[in-house]
């Protein structure tokens, strides 16, 4: 560290006002970042580190302020600094980059205008040079075409495009300190990977600091200096990047550090030894004895989507047939199959097909073509419309992504859980009702005191037990797992993977489990298949695909994964 | 874009068509009978039904709605019976009036209305947002004709500041020539001053109590848009890049808040254009909307039908022109088309 750190936060303690009193979002906490120092700070959701840098930058909404200590910046102090004052700093000597790129810019102003703006206000540009400084911009962060993407729209962009543009926006004045704000949640790997090395190059380029803010461990390690890791308010662990992996010392950096799937370790590592239950048997693959049917035959699957056509109005009102293209294929003739106990991962970007996939097989959308076999019967020709009649319906459940929007939130949990059963099961009387989601509740280890909250009154993980308990009240066969962890943290996706697999075992289902996170899947699928662009690139056991890839996609997704030391 | 409001206009021919079938169906079920109302209480039979055949009346409903087509076809809607003139020459003629009193009472309505929607947004819990609240409440709780009567009695009775609530123009006043129909213009374009300000008295204060009245909706929604869009990520971005207050609330916050906004004002407009019956009674406005309602009573179903027919139409076209504006301010929409 410098002997004059760039910024320099002691003490600093921010309160939200909320109708209980106030409440500490952050707990006295010292960081301080040199000049050309790239900083992590990484903890989980609450753990304060958005907060913080929200009051570096002052953009703490109404109810949040600085209750004490100092935070100095080239030797400002920003919290005492005027309006005026800041509004100078903001976008020249300070920039963000935020979470959700897309939602990040204005989604009616054209992306050059967005960065013309923020030129002209540091008066880096007059209105004559704007539009040519805003496309220098652009070409910084590698856009191709900055002269046609000048005009776009943020809509008119790919995730990956908005973030560079972000990136853009941030940039354009020179500032000295960057603080990333998750820049690379949501978007894939392969995304996340040219986004962060880009972000590396040009603030190394231009001897910025920067602050990565971020729940990933792995990121943290591949990409900073120094580690800050923040746990309900305070700065736990302060290190340098390469030791704090190779022997942390707080408890909860342990546990951090545990919970992140990695290489060469089973699911029951990622618990603390503490909680770890029953060791789970060693997992010996599970597909079935050979000659036995699959529990799921996918034969030659086609999705196909018609694509927007232009003047498609005018032309059937003349009644003229277009010459018509080729529709769009989400799904191009895949096949696999799914045995009976087993987990196949289902892995790709977004885009994939892999979603289109898990839809069709849970007779959401009907097939354009092929066959959906399910223990000997084609339910891909029953319309998907009459499917949830049918008595295969129960048999064939899903877990959806995020837990909260899954859930409705005026059920309580118990209304959550018993709805399939009450749609599709004889059991019959309140009581009964009652006794079995109790029954439930225990199974997915969700205290059964809690099954008559709302949603909004349980936790993220509380919230994806409750998801699950309802996925398997009807003792389904075959369970599809849509990226259930994705929204949770890494401590509270360590317990979910286990009661998962725990489930499966005591069951006797099988997942198909997607995913975009190649760690997890290698922790919990026998098998895994690799889709890109609607087909299969690749398919085999776990330890296969992910081990010695043989495709050269699966090799560039695997290569892209920021791994901590183990 | 213009492919779009073509589009958009051939998916109006529909409506149209079912408003005519419509308004000519219903004026038929509308109960009194046209002809006995005309003939008089001492009308014998025999001159009710000659005056039924005069009008068409005893022909079967087909063979009525062809020539009704017809002649729409041609621009004839009718005779009014009561006024004894043709119901288009009728209509034209007191379109502007209701359609003047409207527009004005609108923007005074906005001039308001935007503004304090906005700073009662970025100013969330401060005195402006509770006289926001006040104004809006106030504003739907009273009635139309009662914040008429009290203007008149404030600013014409006690204060005598206002000229007397009898019509668009002084009795002294001569009507300039008529190129829009809509007086404030008119009289500019004839450069005749005097009589502009005789209008504009009169005119100010129904307008007043249609903008009071059309304040509530569009404050709210200007407040709650304005909330919404200053929650959002870019709005964050946007301070986060430093850039400053006017741009962040005029360039980036307020555009995007427009949207709900512009279709509330639609909304707004064509409800006020209609259905300002009452406003027009105490200020003795020649409107279009007192003309419908006086038709109605008299079971005088010419001008009914015309008067629907063109508010359908001015609907129509006024939802084409907000799908237009929709277009201009949000880039996303002009895709659809």
């Amino acid at each position: 560290m410098t002997a004059q750190p760039l910024l320099d936060i002691r003490n600093l303690t921010v309160e939200f006002a909320t109708r209980r009193g106030a409440v500490q979002a952050v707990k006295s906490i010292d960081i301080q970042v040199g000049k050309g120092e790239t900083v992590a700070i990484v903890g989980e959701s609450g753990s304060g580190k958005s907060v913080t840098s929200y009051a570096v930058v002052r953009i703490l909404d109404r109810a949040g302020k600085v209750a004490e200590g100092s935070i100095s910046f080239s030797g400002i102090d920003l919290v005492t600094a005027d309006e005026a004052q800041m509004r100078d700093l903001r976008g020249r000597e300070i920039s963000m980059i935020f979470q959700n790129p897309r939602a990040a810019l204005n989604p009616i102003r054209k992306v050059g205008k967005q960065i013309e703006d923020v030129l002209l206000q540091h008066v880096q540009a007059t209105g004559a040079t704007a539009r040519e400084k805003a496309i220098e911009a652009l070409t910084k962060v590698k856009i191709a075409r900055p002269e046609e993407r000048y005009d776009a729209y943020p809509f008119e962009l790919s995730g990956g495009m908005c973030q560079r543009v972000v990136i853009a926006l941030a940039l354009a004045c020179q500032p000295q300190l960057l603080i990333a704000d998750e820049p690379t949640t949501g978007l894939d790997v392969t995304t996340q990977k040219a986004v962060m090395d880009l972000i590396v190059e040009l603030t190394r380029e231009r001897g910025m600091s920067t602050i990565l803010i971020t729940h990933d461990l792995g990121l943290a390690a591949a990409y900073c200096d120094r580690v800050v890791v923040m746990e309900k308010g305070r700065v736990v662990e302060t290190a340098d990047a390469a030791d704090i992996f190779r022997n942390p010392q707080h408890p909860y950096t342990r546990k951090l550090m545990q919970a992140t799937p990695r290489i060469g370790m089973s699911l029951a590592d990622l618990l603390p030894e503490a909680s770890s239950g029953p060791p789970a048997q060693a997992r010996a693959p599970q597909a079935a004895p050979a000659g036995t049917e699959p529990l799921m035959r996918v034969e030659n699957l086609v999705k196909e989507y018609p694509r927007p056509a232009t003047g498609a109005f005018f032309a059937k009102l003349m009644g003229k047939a277009e010459p018509s293209s080729p529709p769009f294929r989400a799904v191009d003739g895949i096949s696999f199959d799914v045995a009976r106990g087993e987990t196949l991962g289902l892995v790709g970007e977004s885009g994939c097909g892999k979603s289109t996939t898990s839809m069709m097989i849970t007779r959401l959308i009907d097939p354009s073509g092929g066959r959906i076999v399910f223990d000997g019967t084609d339910i891909g020709a029953i319309p998907a419309k009459q499917f949830a009649a049918s008595p295969q319906r129960r048999r064939i459940q899903m877990v959806f992504q995020d837990p909260t929007d899954s859930l409705n939130p005026r059920f309580t949990a118990e209304r959550a859980i018993a709805d399939p059963i009450m749609r599709m099961s004889t059991l019959n009387g309140r009581d009964a009702l009652r006794a079995r989601c109790e029954e439930l509740a225990r199974l997915v280890g969700l205290p059964v005191e809690l099954i008559d909250r709302f949603p909004h009154q349980l936790s993220g993980g509380q919230k994806a037990r409750v998801g699950i308990a309802r996925a398997i009240a009807l003792d389904p066969d075959l369970v599809i797992l849509d990226e259930p962890t994705a929204a949770l943290d890494v401590s509270v996706q360590a317990v979910v993977l286990n009661l998962l697999e725990e489930l499966k075992l005591r069951l006797g289902m099988s997942y198909l489990f997607v995913s975009h996170d190649l760690n997890v899947v290698r922790l919990l699928c026998d098998r895994v298949i690799v889709m890109r662009s609607g087909a299969i690139v690749e398919q085999g056991t776990a330890e296969e695909v992910l081990g010695s890839p043989k495709a050269e996609y699966t090799k560039e997704l695997l290569t892209a994964i920021p791994h901590p030391p183990a | 874009m213009l492919r779009m409001i073509g589009a958009r206009l051939l998916t109006t021919v529909p409506s149209v068509i079912g408003v005519i079938i419509v308004t000519f169906l219903l004026t038929r079920v509308l109960p009194g009978d046209t002809a006995a109302y005309f003939a008089g209480p001492a009308a014998t039979p025999q001159a009710i039904a000659e005056i039924r055949n005069k009008l068409g009346l005893d022909r079967p409903l087909p063979q009525q709605f062809v020539s009704y087509v017809t002649a729409l076809v041609k621009g004839d809607l009718g005779q009014s019976l009561t006024t004894g003139q043709s119901v288009i020459s009728d209509i034209s003629a007191r379109l502007p009036a209701s359609a003047e009193l409207t527009l004005v009472g609108l923007l005074l309505a906005m001039a308001v209305a935007l503004p304090l929607g906005v700073l009662a947004a970025v100013k969330q819990g401060s005195w402006v947002d509770h006289l926001c609240r006040i104004v809006a409440t106030a504003g739907v709780s009273l009635p139309v004709f009662f914040t008429g009567l009290l203007l008149v009695y404030v600013f014409y009775f006690i204060l005598g500041w206002s000229p007397a609530p009898l019509g668009r123009l002084d009795v002294f006043a001569s009507e300039p020539p008529r190129i829009t129909g809509l007086l404030l213009i008119d009289t500019l374009v004839a450069r005749d001053f005097e009589t502009f300000r005789s209008a504009f008295a009169q005119l100010i204060l129904p307008a007043l109590t249609l903008a009071i009245f059309s304040l509530a909706p569009i404050t709210r929604m200007t407040r709650a848009s304005m909330l919404a869009v200053l929650g959002a990520d870019f709005v964050r971005t946007a301070r986060a890049s430093g850039l400053s207050n006017t741009k962040v609330i005029g360039t980036y916050a307020f555009r995007n808040a427009m949207l709900p906004v512009v279709t509330t004002l639609g909304m707004v407009f064509s409800f006020l254009l209609g259905a300002n019956v009452l406003v027009e009674k105490v200020f003795a406005w020649p409107g279009i909307g007192s003309y419908a309602v006086e038709a109605l009573i008299a079971s005088d179903y010419a001008p009914i039908q015309g008067f629907v027919l063109i508010m359908a139409i001015m609907y129509v076209a006024l939802n084409l022109l907000i799908d237009v504006l929709y277009g201009v301010i949000d880039p996303r929409v002009r895709l659809e088309g």
